[in-house]
């Protein structure tokens, strides 16, 4: 198997294996923040900001990656 | 593949010994509606706004709201940056949908440049707010032993910011692109609308993540907070 192979397969291990993490975490984030929505609608505004800023914190694990991924494709230095 | 490598750049003409890319062409054509739309928009400001001074105000109130709600200070100082920032990159990630036009945050070099201004703007306003010393003192808080955490925090959260707002869009274009390759005519409507309420999103959380670094330099009690939890 020569490296060209080995980096395509790396990168669809590394999108796919990645992004389970990041998933989980986030469904769960939401979750919680549905829950405190429906408990105090009256501080909506505050709780989506933070759920914004939470939910891109968690999704940057996803989109490292994600860029692994990318320079394993197309910036290979082995390939 | 549609368009090649998202990490490699097209060179559209040479300004002497400088190769000018296609993202420089585009940020430069955003840079320019922007700033004559601006210009032309608060040319006639009266006391009692008419359509369009009142859909601006809107925007600028909005924007300074925002900040002050994650803050908790006063905003003025950084709406200037902040609002600029907005605006600019919502019109940076909403032209890639414009046919022939690729958004210029796709490519790694744009949100790299304003990652760095953003990390500059923090040390900035930290030294601004507090004095060199004392916002020097405040990375050796709450213990001595943070200091390196919180040295390699700044730079990989500045790290982050930049991969995030690059991976997020260039997944789209990337998206839409590969779809359009397979199946033609309708079905990229819905993703192209996905990368729309992407596209905004992202410049939200952009600027608000800046805010909230900005924020914690500044040391406002509320910034502190939002600092901790991120």
């Amino acid at each position: 198997m020569d490296a060209k192979i080995i980096s395509i397969i790396a990168a669809a291990v590394a999108v796919s294996i990645g992004s389970i993490g990041p998933a989980l975490g986030e469904g769960r984030s939401v979750a919680a923040a549905m829950d405190a929505i429906a408990r105090q609608p009256e501080s909506a505004a505050t709780i989506s900001r933070t759920l914004f800023v939470g939910l891109a914190m968690i999704e940057t694990m996803a989109i490292y990656c994600l860029v692994i991924a990318l320079i394993l494709l197309f910036a290979n230095p082995y390939a | 593949m549609t368009h090649g490598s998202p990490l490699a750049t097209v060179v559209v003409f040479h300004l002497g010994p400088v190769p000018v890319a296609k993202p420089v062409v585009t940020t430069w054509v955003i840079m320019l509606l922007l700033a004559v739309a601006s210009w032309a928009s608060t040319r006639r400001l009266g006391l009692i706004p008419m359509r369009r001074q009142a859909m601006l105000e809107l925007l600028v109130t909005a924007i300074v709201t925002q900040i002050e709600e994650v803050i908790g200070a006063d905003a003025r100082p950084l709406v200037p940056l902040l609002g600029t920032l907005f605006i600019f990159l919502l019109a940076a990630n909403v032209s890639g949908l414009l046919p022939g036009v690729q958004a210029p945050t796709a490519h790694i070099e744009t949100p790299a440049a304003l990652a760095l201004i953003v990390f500059s703007a923090v040390h900035v306003f930290g030294i601004r707010a507090r004095g060199l010393f004392g916002y020097l003192a405040s990375f050796a808080r709450p213990k001595l032993i943070m200091l390196p955490l919180n040295v390699l925090s700044e730079i990989t959260r500045t790290f982050s910011l930049m991969v995030r707002l690059f991976g997020n869009i260039m997944s789209g274009e990337f998206l839409i692109a590969l779809v359009l390759a397979l199946a033609g005519l309708i079905l990229p409507i819905p993703l192209m609308a996905l990368e729309l309420l992407i596209g905004v999103v992202q410049a939200y959380i952009f600027t608000v993540l800046a805010t909230v670094f900005i924020g914690a330099a500044v040391g406002g009690e509320t910034g502190e907070r939002a600092a901790a939890s991120s």
